[in-house]
Formats: C-alpha cells, structure tokens, sequence
C-alpha cells in the first residue's frame, strides 16, 4: 500500500516500530502518546502552579 | 436522627474560604493559542496517515489464485460471509452469543448477503455480450442440487495456477465452475468487479460497501497486507495505525482483552469482551455511587498533591 | 395587565429558574476558591479548546466533502490537523478525568456531572471510531472489516453497519459530533452551577 500524499518533516509512513514483550504488542506511536499521557498527568500534579503562592485577594 | 451521617466520598462541606482571582476567559484564551500552535506544529512535523484502499482488482491482479479461491469459497458457501450468520444471513449455529443471550442472532438478518448469489452468480450475469458465460451460468441454474455439490466438491480439490494473463485448472468434472470462476476473476482484473458489488437500492449512486468489503476480507490476501501493518486482531490491531502513527490508543483495554485468556481462544470472544466493555463503562459511568471504587480517591491520597497548598495551611 | 399575570407566565417562571440556577456570576465567575491553584485544572478547558479544534478542522473537511484530502496536499494538511487535534482532544480528556477521578470530584451533588463526563467520553470514542471508517482509504476498510464482528455480535450491528460509509460518514459528521458537543455543554453548565469541588472536609478538620 502506498501513501497517497506528501509526508509530514518526520516521516512516519514506513512500517512502524513495536515493542513485543510476552502478549504486550504495541507501537513506538501508541506507547509514546500513553507514556506522554501519564508522564504529563505525574508532571501536572508535582509542578507548581504560577500565582499559588500569592497571598489570596479575596474574601 | 433526621440528617442521614456524613459519607466523605459523597458529601462536602462546601467552601466558605478565600478566593483568589482567576479569569477563565483569559485561561480558555491561552489555552486555544497554545493547542492551535501544537496542531498546526503536530500536522507539519508527521502529516497523517492515507494508505490507499485495497480493491478487488488490487486483489486480483497481485493474488490471483487467492482471489479465485475466494470466489470458489462464497460459491459453495465455505467462506467467512457465507456462513457468518445474522445479519447478513440465516446460517444455523454461527453467531456469537453472552451465555444465554443470542442477541446478534435474535436481530435477525437486516443486512441480507448471499455471497454464491451476490459475489458471484448474479454478478457474473450482469456481464453483457458473453456467450461463454451465459451458457455457464444457464448449465448451472438448470441443473440439479446434486449435480452441483458433484461438481462443487470435484472442483474443491484441484489448486488452480495463473499463468499469461488467465487461471489454469487441471482437468476436473466441474461443470461450468472452471468458466464461472475465469469469468469472475477476469471481471475482477478488469475492474468492473469493486463497482457491480456496491448495494444501496440504487443502479447508480452508492454509499453502501458492505458486499465489496465482506468479499475482499473474505481472502487472505487483504488480512496478509494488515498483518505486516500489525492491523490484525491478535497484534492490537483495533488500536494500531499504518504506518508509524500512533492510532487509536484509547481503545487500549478493549483492545487488551483480545490478547489474554479467555478471550484469546474464545469462539464467542467479540460478544463477551462488548458484554465486558459495556458493564466496565457503567461502573466508569456510576463510581460515584459504587462502594469501594468511590473510596479509592480519599484512600490513595493522590489529592494531597493536587491540593497540597490548602492541606500546608 | 397585572404583575401576578406576568408572574404566572412560563417564559417569566423559566427565566427566572435559569437566572437562579445560573446567574452570571456562577456561568462566568471572575474568582476561584483558594484551594484552586494545581495545573490539572487546565486539562478540563485544554479538552474544550481541542474539541473547538477538532470542530473547525472538521468544518474545513467538510466544505469539500469525504474524499478531497486524498487528492489535494491542503486537504490533506487540513486532515492531519484534524487527526492531531484528536489526539490531543483524548490526551487532554483522560487526564482530565484522571484528575477528576483523584479529587472525588463527584462529591457535593456533583455526581450528574460526574456522568456526564463519562457519557461524553463514551460519545466521544464513537466519534472517533465512525471517523476512522468514513477516511475512504486501506485503514477504514480494514477498521470496519474488523469492527463488524463485534457491534454484530451485540445485535447492534443489524441497524449499525459499519461497512456502509454512507451511515457511517452522517454518524461521523452530524449525530455524534452533536451529541458529544450537547453534552460537553451540560457537563460545562454543570460545572458552572455547582463549582469546583471542595478539597476533602475531613482532612481541613486534621
């Protein structure tokens, strides 16, 4: 099957790669999207929130 | 003993402390800038995947043989769609069921498909000018059941070879199944095939490909190109995309229970795993009112970070 | 005419109902109680934003209809944002409900807003899904190949087909993108009307 179209800068229209551990199969593309997901949820909850610190303002 | 007792996991004692200012309008605002920057960013850095539709003149053309064997398989009813059941048939015994519940049979057919009659008998009489064909066909229809089991449990036996352009079958008493099967595929070849599939009650227009589609994953040549894509059901495939891209990864946990026991060796596994999927979403749906599951946001203690300048104080 | 005629009136009585449930202060709040102040409370308005995307790129594809992507490098650029906007609208939701999960946050009479978010999810998932089969290209073919099998088994298949594009691009474009965008809008109003919830009481009592 060829692409029908013009590829992005990173071409990602060749086979993909996948990570096949026992009945674990699953693409580079898919494992970085769940990975960045929960990286960001873990990061969210640690960083501190810009105006936390103020002292509050109103009754 | 008129106010029922205060359950934590269901009740608040609502805020009647500071506030600070925060403008939403403001957030909502940065908010579209920065995911508009990061879509545009995203498109122009990996595109998006368009592999082009397989077709039954594709098929054809790179498998032959695969075809012609297809073909043979909706004619004497062995293939995927022919016996598959409601609702597209009446076959006895195929579709799947949740213990006692037959809901896919019970249904009925809605979606009528007859592959011997619609891949093959009827298509091929839509065929103008071709006497050889005609005949075929005419020997066929007139002759008897038995006639036609003869022939089609003869014909299951020989592997047809494709060489210059044509399928070759070593002599065998088929009847008119040799022709029938030349003709299809040289129909197939020539592209006339993908249009003369498509349903929707029209001569013309069509949005329907439902007859097309069951045909071509009838074959195995359809599915090998999906494998190498990791596309099939044993690989994750509802969660994958072709090429590198990744697809669609919240899927992930339907797509789970395709690769673990029971389900990986169960004949009724798409009809447990929807009946699995459908109980878990309701409990998603109503963990405010479930037992338990309600308790494990106090109970892990995750909302001492989110909240860890209130709980300072 | 008399002021008790007026106060009898429907449009008088459902004005007011909303004007109580809703006054401008709660729908556009210009303060937050203190304990807001974490950026997981961002993923909530980031969703909203990506599915305003996901909407427009969607708009843009549907000025020239199902197939123009393929033949033209704008449609498919418009596409690609289409399918980005996606990805972040979903990376944006479950981290929302993660979130969301983690502060209880159907407590206080919160939980309808709790379900609407779920249903919104599920509604979501089904826009998605009829999207991947109305793309006219090998992964739609092979999507509704694969997926018949499981709606069939439900029964649903028999009036849900998968392999008729026709159904399956109105569902994609008119059905399920309103109602994933309704109830994306009561489950806002929702918010609204109830506030954001309260960090757990017994804990301030610590």
């Amino acid at each position: 099957m060829q692409p029908s179209h013009l590829a992005g800068v990173i071409n990602l229209d060749h086979p993909g790669h996948y990570i096949h551990f026992h009945w674990l199969l699953i693409s580079y593309g898919n494992a970085i999207v769940i990975g960045l997901m929960v990286a960001t949820f873990v990061a969210v909850l640690f960083l501190p929130f810009p105006g936390s610190r103020l002292k509050d303002s109103h009754e | 003993m008129s106010k029922k007792s205060f359950n934590p996991d269901v009740d608040v004692v609502e805020w009647t402390g500071t506030h600070r200012p925060y403008d939403i309008i403001k957030e909502g605002t940065i908010a579209l800038v920065v995911m508009s920057l990061l879509v545009v960013l995203l498109s122009a850095l990996f595109s998006s995947p368009d592999d082009r539709p397989a077709t039954l003149r594709q098929w054809s053309h790179s498998d032959p043989v695969d075809f012609a064997n297809t073909a043979f398989s909706e004619l004497n009813g062995s293939s995927g769609t022919a016996g598959y059941g409601q609702p597209y048939n009446n076959t006895p015994n195929a579709t799947q069921t949740i213990g006692p519940l037959a809901l896919q049979r019970w249904m009925g057919v809605h979606i009528p498909v007859h592959p011997a009659a619609d891949f093959v008998l009827a298509t091929l009489a839509t065929l103008p000018d071709s006497p050889i064909i005609s005949a075929a066909l005419q020997q066929w229809k007139s002759s008897s059941n038995t006639a036609q089991f003869t022939w089609m449990e003869n014909f299951a036996k020989v592997t047809p070879t494709f060489s210059a352009g044509a399928l070759h079958f070593p002599p065998v008493d088929a009847g008119p199944i040799p022709v029938l099967m030349s003709g299809l595929t040289s129909m197939a070849r020539a592209g006339s095939l993908d249009q003369s599939l498509l349903g929707g009650g029209s001569n013309y227009y069509s949005t329907d490909y439902t007859r097309p589609l069951l045909f071509l994953a009838d074959g195995n040549w359809f599915s090998g190109l999906a494998e190498k894509q990791h596309l099939a059901g044993d690989q994750w495939g509802m969660m994958n995309e072709t090429g590198s891209y990744p697809g669609q990864a919240w899927l992930w946990l339907y797509t789970f229970w395709y690769q673990v026991p029971p389900f990986s060796a169960s004949e009724n596994a798409d009809s447990l795993i929807w009946g699995l999927m459908m109980v878990l979403t309701v409990i998603m749906i109503f963990v405010p009112f479930i037992p338990g599951v309600r308790s494990i946001p106090r109970r892990t203690k995750v909302y001492r970070l989110i909240w860890r300048n209130h709980y300072r104080k | 005419m008399s002021n008790a005629t007026i106060d009898r009136q429907w449009t008088t009585r459902l004005r007011r109902r909303v004007e109580g449930a809703l006054p401008p202060e709660k729908l556009l709040p210009d303060t937050q109680p203190s304990y807001v102040a974490s950026w997981i409370y961002v993923f909530g308005v980031a969703t909203l934003v990506a599915l305003a995307l996901v909407t427009l790129s969607g708009l843009v594809l549907a000025l020239k209809g199902p197939t123009w992507w393929h033949v033209s490098n704008v449609g498919h650029f418009v596409n690609s944002t289409h399918l980005w906007s996606v990805e972040l609208f979903f990376f944006s939701m479950v981290i929302h409900l993660w979130g969301k999960f983690f502060m209880a946050a159907w407590r206080g009479n919160r939980s309808l807003t709790w379900i609407t978010g779920g249903v919104t999810f599920m509604a979501s998932i089904g826009t998605a899904f009829t999207g991947y089969v109305s793309q006219t290209n090998f992964d739609s073919q092979w999507i509704a190949t694969q997926a018949k099998d499981g709606i069939n088994s439900t029964g649903i298949g028999a009036y849900f087909n998968v392999l008729d594009l026709g159904q399956m691009l109105m569902w994609h474009i008119t059905l399920l993108p309103l109602a994933a965008i309704a109830l994306t809008g009561l489950h806002v109003i929702l918010v609204r009307k109830r506030g954001v919830v309260p960090p757990f009481a017994d804990e301030v009592a610590a």
